[in-house]
């Protein structure tokens, strides 16, 4: 038996055609939609509280309504956790657009238990700062654990269509319909590893298929406007061949996967997830013919006992501004705006906290690691801080604006803006602290 | 014959984040080049080249199967996601950083990039 895995989105705004495109000629035993990054929760909460209705992935909506016909004709399984920070919201929000499709009666299962903002207190300690969350003065926004394929497949065990959690570690996404197709032990360490590596692979989407990869003289991606979202092909042994649709753009090469294999990975030996310590360090992987990359040799160790919790706190707003120089010059001219500005927001303004002047096209990216000269005739200053302070982001844009005449000649092009931040924090729970819990339900 | 080339012609990265931590996975494309690239790159020189920005400890992690190295770089992201002012907060483009070193390699005809 093959189970057949596609990826219909890696971040919170994929693109929503590659997905249909699987659904509808994928022959998929599940779609999975992958929407959550570190600070996407954060965002979430903040939303959540401003309206009780939001705080899920906003593109649900038009996800399911792309996707979630053609699967329920081909009896694939959808999972995903665009839930974010209001999980039963977004059960409401797909049974709606299932009726409105015309799919009333679509089983539906929500997955909760991740939130766990109510055991945050003054005391909770910040292993990362070495404060409690009471020293650090810092406001928190949400708290949620990183559950594991466990409530997944109890969920996946009642057949929904549509299964829908907030935070779980994004490898269990992929993990948990493997278990429950192939009846893999929750204690089965090896296959457990096996099937988070083919999860950690596709959970980035393109980033498999040939997206974050070409550059020009050295890596050359067919069609990249095109690309496709991945499919692998998974065995029963743990095993997988990582493959996209034919007639889409991007490619799998055993190099593709190769840099997607230890992405954010940190000892390869000893990748931790809810469900298992797995082991990178013995895949094989192998060509099989065009954009067809034979995965296998992963393994697996204990899970480990305490699970991973992220905190999210306001971050205040972070303020950029930017102003262009060009032609002969153009790079004097920038630095000479730099001053300019520096002077006014420390020496007339008074402000004493970190101030980033880049020169964007000279040195901007690559700044802090190296000094850079060039004879560029295009730059672009950029200034950012952060702050709490609304009064001191509007300063800094107001004068990076008064550049305009106050600076030196020919500068043009002033865009600002303020955005608002969350930051985020990590701690360890123990796995008693959390209660995972599912509800089953109809459209 | 050994020549000098930038990593970039015999060796491509990808880098990711976490919180102040970066990770970039160097993968050489030919084999032969493997264990040069390995002597070239070690913690010790990245920390050497760009110590403004590398701050913290550098781990190499190594996949001599499929001819990787992982380079774990703490307190490499002027402070990660939370608090960096660079635009590039997540150091999407510090894998670039380490393709621009120079490593001593033998000579190949042709050694074979990743083309479509």
């Amino acid at each position: 038996m093959t189970v057949r895995l596609g990826t219909g989105a890696g971040y919170a705004a994929d693109r929503v055609e590659p997905a249909a495109d699987l659904a509808e000629r994928g022959q998929l035993d599940f779609l999975i939609f992958e929407c959550l990054a570190e600070r996407t929760l954060a965002h979430g909460h903040l939303a959540r509280m401003k309206d009780p209705a939001k705080g899920y992935n906003p593109m649900l909506e038009r996800r399911l309504e792309a996707a979630l016909p053609a699967c329920v004709r081909q009896g694939t399984g959808i999972v995903t956790n665009a839930g974010v920070a209001n999980v039963p919201a977004a059960g409401r929000a797909a049974a709606e657009t299932a009726r409105r499709l015309g799919l009333a009666g679509t089983l539906i299962a929500t997955i909760e238990g991740d939130d766990v903002t109510h055991l945050m207190t003054p005391d909770t300690l910040l292993p990362e700062l070495g404060q409690t969350i009471g020293e650090s003065g810092l406001t928190v926004v949400g708290a949620n654990a990183y559950l594991g394929a466990e409530v997944i497949l109890q969920a996946l065990q009642h057949e929904p269509a549509l299964a829908i959690a907030g935070r779980v570690a994004d490898p269990a996404l992929f993990l948990a319909p493997l278990a429950q197709r192939f009846g893999w032990a929750l204690d089965d360490w090896p296959k457990l590893g096996a099937g988070t590596v083919i999860g950690h692979l596709m959970e980035c989407s393109t980033q498999v298929t040939g997206g974050a990869y070409a550059d020009p003289g050295y890596k050359t991606v067919p069609d990249l406007a095109d690309i496709g979202f991945p499919l692998a092909e998974c065995q029963a042994d743990g095993s997988a061949v990582i493959t996209k649709l034919p007639g889409t753009g991007g490619m799998v090469t055993t190099h593709v996967v190769k840099e997607q294999l230890l992405y954010e990975v940190h000892d390869p030996a000893a990748y931790l997830t809810p469900d298992v310590t797995a082991d990178f360090t013995s895949v094989r992987l192998m060509q099989q013919g065009a954009d067809r990359v034979a995965v296998s040799g992963a393994t697996g160790h204990a899970r480990p006992r305490q699970l991973k919790v992220t905190v999210g706190f306001d971050g205040g707003l972070l303020a950029e501004a930017e102003i262009s120089y060009a032609g002969p010059g153009a790079v004097g001219r920038g630095e000479l705006a730099g001053e300019i500005l520096r002077q006014r927001m420390t020496r007339v303004r008074g402000y004493q906290g970190p101030l980033r002047i880049d020169l964007i096209g000279q040195n901007a990216v690559h700044a802090t690691a190296r000094r850079q000269q060039s004879e560029t005739r295009d730059v672009r200053l950029r200034a950012a801080l952060r702050t709490q302070d609304r009064a001191l982001a509007e300063l800094l844009l107001a004068e990076v604006d008064n550049l305009y005449m106050g600076g030196p000649a020919g500068g043009g092009g002033v865009r600002g803006h303020i955005t608002p931040s969350v930051t985020t924090q990590s701690l360890l729970l123990d796995r008693d602290a959390i209660r995972p819990r599912i509800e089953v339900f109809r459209a | 014959m050994k020549h000098r080339v930038p990593l970039r012609a015999v060796a491509s990265a990808r880098s990711g984040d976490k919180g102040d931590t970066s990770n970039v996975a160097v993968w050489v494309y030919d084999p032969r080049h493997y264990e040069e690239v390995k002597a070239s790159l070690t913690p010790e020189r990245l920390k050497r080249e760009y110590p403004a920005l590398f701050r913290g400890a550098i781990e190499r992690y190594e996949l001599p199967g499929l001819h990787g190295l992982n380079f774990v770089l703490h307190q490499a992201l002027e402070g990660g996601v939370n608090a960096s002012l660079n635009l590039d907060s997540h150091g999407k483009a510090w894998s670039f950083l380490i393709l621009a070193l120079e490593v001593e390699v033998t000579a190949l005809n042709d050694p074979p990039p990743d083309t479509a």
